[in-house]
């Protein structure tokens, strides 16, 4: 044992010591759900995809998005972002500017061309009836899943409500076209101009395994309004789809809008655009009461549309219609007050919601509630192989809500043609605001999106919202909390004071080595995302 | 401070680490390579702030030297949790000096260094606050006024826990501790005593005096790191919450050394020479109250009868910090 002078001992250690049994509780690394992925009907992993973005990696967050919804650049567009309403940021300073990344993601991927490739052919074939969102969303997941698809469009153009239902000035037409066509590139098979009219006959002439139907709710209700000149009412669904051709719709100078959904605000922006002077929503409740989105209505209102409310119209005379003013009762329901008055209209339209349109499902037989199509956990009718979506399915009325309806019905359908039942993966518990240590995030305020000039907007149709640019939507990438969700920024495995976290390397997260960590709880307190909890120790 | 705060990478400089920085940009601790100087195995409490601010330290320090480093170590909580003969859980060369000497050991590790010619191996001393402020201090006033190479850290968990807990002159006023309890017309430790050995290190204009938590690890490590850049005497003071003497939960022992900060009682700064040249701002200022009320050592300030006036006067101590140290960012700074 030959040491230098005065050393007497080797080089110790204390690796012996395992610390570890001292511990009555456990660390455990866990995903949360976000509030923003938990309120995203369309149940895309948005923490996930702003991960990718914020690293500057727009390709891949590009396609993590796309693996539950494959328009983004629409959506991005027309989806009224319960995210951002849901987003823990909204409560430290403002909510993160999801929509506008998702929208900064699509445009990019048509810019520069991104594809996505089938999966393997599975040999199965399954009819689409409808492009619209829920038609399309659904032919492109079963195509990633290999099955064949064919799709059915009774219109000369596919997009459905996107197309014929969504103003221009939201939803420019050559990004609904790109996104189609690339869903078309997987293999798609696109037909247009082809009402069916006998399902099951189109089913076996044409050997189909299965059939997604996703028309829509298409029949504008009406409302008994006497009139002396019946063609100056005219229905929402109507206008919005004549805007379409080349022949635009007449309404004339003082346009009456009746009804409270975005579709009226919809139509009472179009009728600006259109030249009208004088373009009034009627409603027959208050705002607060409305269903139109609050942001939609602001706009209008920025655009000169007027609102009443608390009123219904009684009676349509040549040039003018009497309404009559309501009061809410306890309840808060509207009754009629009796007090009425007269108001100058050249046309009014109705916009007080949409029928799904029976007629071609008399074959069928299927099982109705509440004027919507039946259908179960995995969106099948009683009707075995024949699965729906949709408006024509109940649920909200939005563009997010069919896309995920045609998701989830793709996933169901390719179980059902291998012989198995459809699983929802069980959700992870909730990631709340109070899971957060947001001691950690820099302060940063959200980028606002630039508006068109109001001029512009009351007599165009250009798009009313512009998009961000590659800085700033980097910028909004990176104010994500990423809550319930490891973003690796190193905090557990620096502020362990007994080295007990291993850190792994990049993209690979960390792991706890239980021989030593004490079980002193500073990793789960420091978490600034909740990505780790307490759990006690079995005794 | 001359460090400027990286914004808007989700969470800038405030976390550990950050994939979205470059790897200069990173700290220490964030690295797969740090040394890890104090390693798994040792015999601190649960929550230890002392352990992760000597690992800190030391990890930045070795860093900083490119490895050819040695610490000195005063008899203390530090020396006695991490090597009880014969282990050591120190992976670096490492020696144990007396409780009131280790400056003096240290600088004449220094001296022999410089003897033999090893320049480019340095020096550090590193002791509690009793060491430090109280036994320590002749040998350490000493060290400064010779302006010896050798940079000396204090762990300032204001008493000396590892005998029970007593009082040291780095206990803050109103402090319950085995040796001044909460008994009498005032309890817990007196107001108007004690020392602030930063300033007295500053007073002995050597050139480099600095604060510092283990809230901030980027400032901690900055500190040290450009401590190391340094001839001469240097000071780095660091405070590092106890839970088992402050009567406080293992898993807010970080958070309170935030409080402490964010309150004005614990002031982050830095001197060269004697002249303060950098302040850490408070972020988002508390009330002393937030700071205390999770120690137990500062219960009788709060139950059976809420202490008012000795709350007001703690917090004139922190707002007398404020003052002095200009911890607020004002309007015309931004």
């Amino acid at each position: 044992m030959k040491k230098p002078f005065a050393i007497t001992l080797d080089v110790g250690s204390s690796l012996a010591n395992l610390t570890g049994s001292w511990r009555t509780e456990r660390p455990v690394y866990l995903d949360r759900l976000p509030p923003c992925n938990a309120t995203c009907a369309a149940g895309e992993d948005i923490q996930q995809w702003l991960f990718h973005a914020e690293e500057g990696a727009y390709e891949t967050a590009w396609r993590v998005l796309m693996h539950d919804n494959p328009l983004p650049a629409v959506m991005g567009r027309v989806c009224y972002h319960p995210c951002e309403s849901a987003c823990n940021r909204g409560r430290l300073d403002e909510s993160v500017g999801i929509n506008s990344v998702e929208r900064f993601l699509g445009d990019q991927a048509l810019k520069e061309g991104w594809q996505i490739a089938p999966g393997a052919d599975t040999g199965k074939r399954v009819m689409v009836v409808g492009s619209g969102p829920a038609g399309l969303s659904a032919a492109y997941h079963l195509r990633r899943l290999g099955h064949a698809v064919t799709v059915f469009e009774a219109q000369s153009a596919a997009g459905g409500m996107m197309r014929y239902g969504i103003p221009q000035y939201r939803l420019p037409r050559d990004v609904l076209d790109g996104e189609i066509a690339r869903i078309v590139d997987m293999g798609v098979e696109l037909r247009v101009d082809a009402e069916v009219s006998d399902l099951v006959a189109t089913m076996q002439a044409d050997g189909f395994d299965a059939c997604f139907l996703g028309v829509g709710a298409q029949i504008g209700r009406r409302a008994y309004i006497p009139a002396g000149d019946a063609n100056r009412i005219t229905d929402a669904v109507s206008v919005l789809h004549g805007m379409a051709g080349d022949d635009k719709p007449l309404l004339g100078r003082r346009v009456v809008v009746y009804g409270g959904g975005n579709t009226a605000v919809d139509v009472a922006r179009t009728a600006r655009r259109l030249g009208a002077e004088e373009s009034i929503i009627v409603y027959r409740r208050t705002a607060d009461k409305m269903p139109a989105h609050a942001g939609e209505v602001e706009e209008a209102v920025e655009e000169g549309v007027k609102l009443k409310w608390l009123t219904t119209i009684k009676a349509a005379e040549s040039e003018t219609i009497t309404v009559e003013k309501m009061e809410l009762d306890d309840a808060g329901f509207p009754q009629p007050t009796g007090e009425f008055e007269v108001m100058p209209a050249d046309s009014v339209v109705l916009a007080l919601g949409q029928d799904v349109d029976t007629q071609m499902l008399e074959g069928l037989d299927l099982e109705m509630e509440h004027g919507s199509v039946k259908v179960d956990a995995g969106m099948m009718t009683d009707h075995a192989g024949v699965f729906a979506g949709g408006d024509m399915v109940d649920g909200e009325r939005t563009v997010t809500v069919a896309i995920g309806h045609g998701k989830k019905a793709a996933r169901a359908i390719d179980a059902w043609l291998r012989g198995t039942v459809y699983q929802v993966a069980p959700k992870n518990e909730l990631a709340t605001y109070e899971r957060l240590n947001t001691w950690y995030y820099s302060d940063a305020e959200k980028t606002v999106r630039p508006v068109l000039d109001l001029i512009r907007r009351q007599s165009t149709f250009d798009e009313v919202r512009g998009g961000l640019d590659e800085g700033n939507a980097l910028y909004e990438a990176r104010r994500c909390l990423s809550c319930g969700n490891c973003f690796e920024c190193d905090t557990c495995y620096g502020v362990c004071p007994d080295n007990a976290v291993i850190k792994l390397g990049p993209g690979k997260r960390f792991r706890f080595n239980y021989d030593y960590c004490k079980g002193c709880g500073l990793c789960v307190a420091e978490c600034p995302c909740g990505a780790i909890k307490m759990v006690p120790e079995a005794v | 401070m001359k460090t400027s705060h990286i914004k808007f990478y989700q969470t800038g400089t405030y976390t550990v680490g950050n994939r979205l920085l470059s790897d200069a940009d990173r700290s220490v601790q964030s690295t797969m390579e740090r040394t890890n100087s104090l390693n798994s195995g040792h015999r601190a409490c649960q929550g230890c702030g002392e352990a992760l601010g000597a690992r800190y330290a030391i990890d930045a320090a070795m860093r900083a030297t490119g490895n050819r480093l040695i610490a000195a170590n005063a008899t203390g909580c530090l020396e006695v949790f991490s090597t009880p003969y014969p282990e050591t859980s120190w992976q670096i060369p490492w020696i144990h000096s007396l409780f009131g000497n280790t400056a003096a050991v240290a600088t004449g590790v220094a001296a022999a260094l410089k003897v033999q010619g090893r320049d480019n191996t340095r020096v550090v001393a590193q002791g509690g606050d009793g060491g430090t402020t109280d036994i320590g201090f002749g040998c350490l006033s000493g060290m400064f006024e010779r302006n010896d190479d050798v940079l000396y850290i204090c762990y300032d968990n204001e008493a000396y826990m590892n005998t029970g807990v007593q009082r040291s002159s780095a206990t803050p006023p109103a402090a319950r501790t085995a040796t001044t309890q909460a008994v009498g017309r005032s309890p817990g430790n007196v107001f108007g005593q004690g020392k602030n050995v930063p300033l007295i290190a500053m007073a002995h204009e050597i050139p480099y005096v600095a604060t510092a938590s283990v809230a901030d690890v980027r400032d901690l490590e900055d500190k040290v790191t450009k401590a190391m850049a340094i001839s001469g005497a240097r000071y780095v003071h660091i405070l590092v919450p106890c839970p088992l003497g402050w009567g406080s939960a293992p898993h807010d022992t970080i958070k309170l050394a935030r409080l402490a900060i964010e309150s004005g009682l614990f002031p982050v700064f830095e001197a060269e020479h004697g002249e303060i040249t950098g302040r850490r701002h408070i972020r988002r200022q508390v009330p002393v109250e937030d700071y205390l009320r999770p120690q137990k050592r500062f219960a009788h300030l709060f139950k059976p009868v809420l202490q008012t006036d000795r709350l007001a006067a703690l917090q004139a101590v922190a707002d007398r910090n404020i003052r002095r140290f200009d911890l607020l960012e004002r309007e015309d700074q931004v």
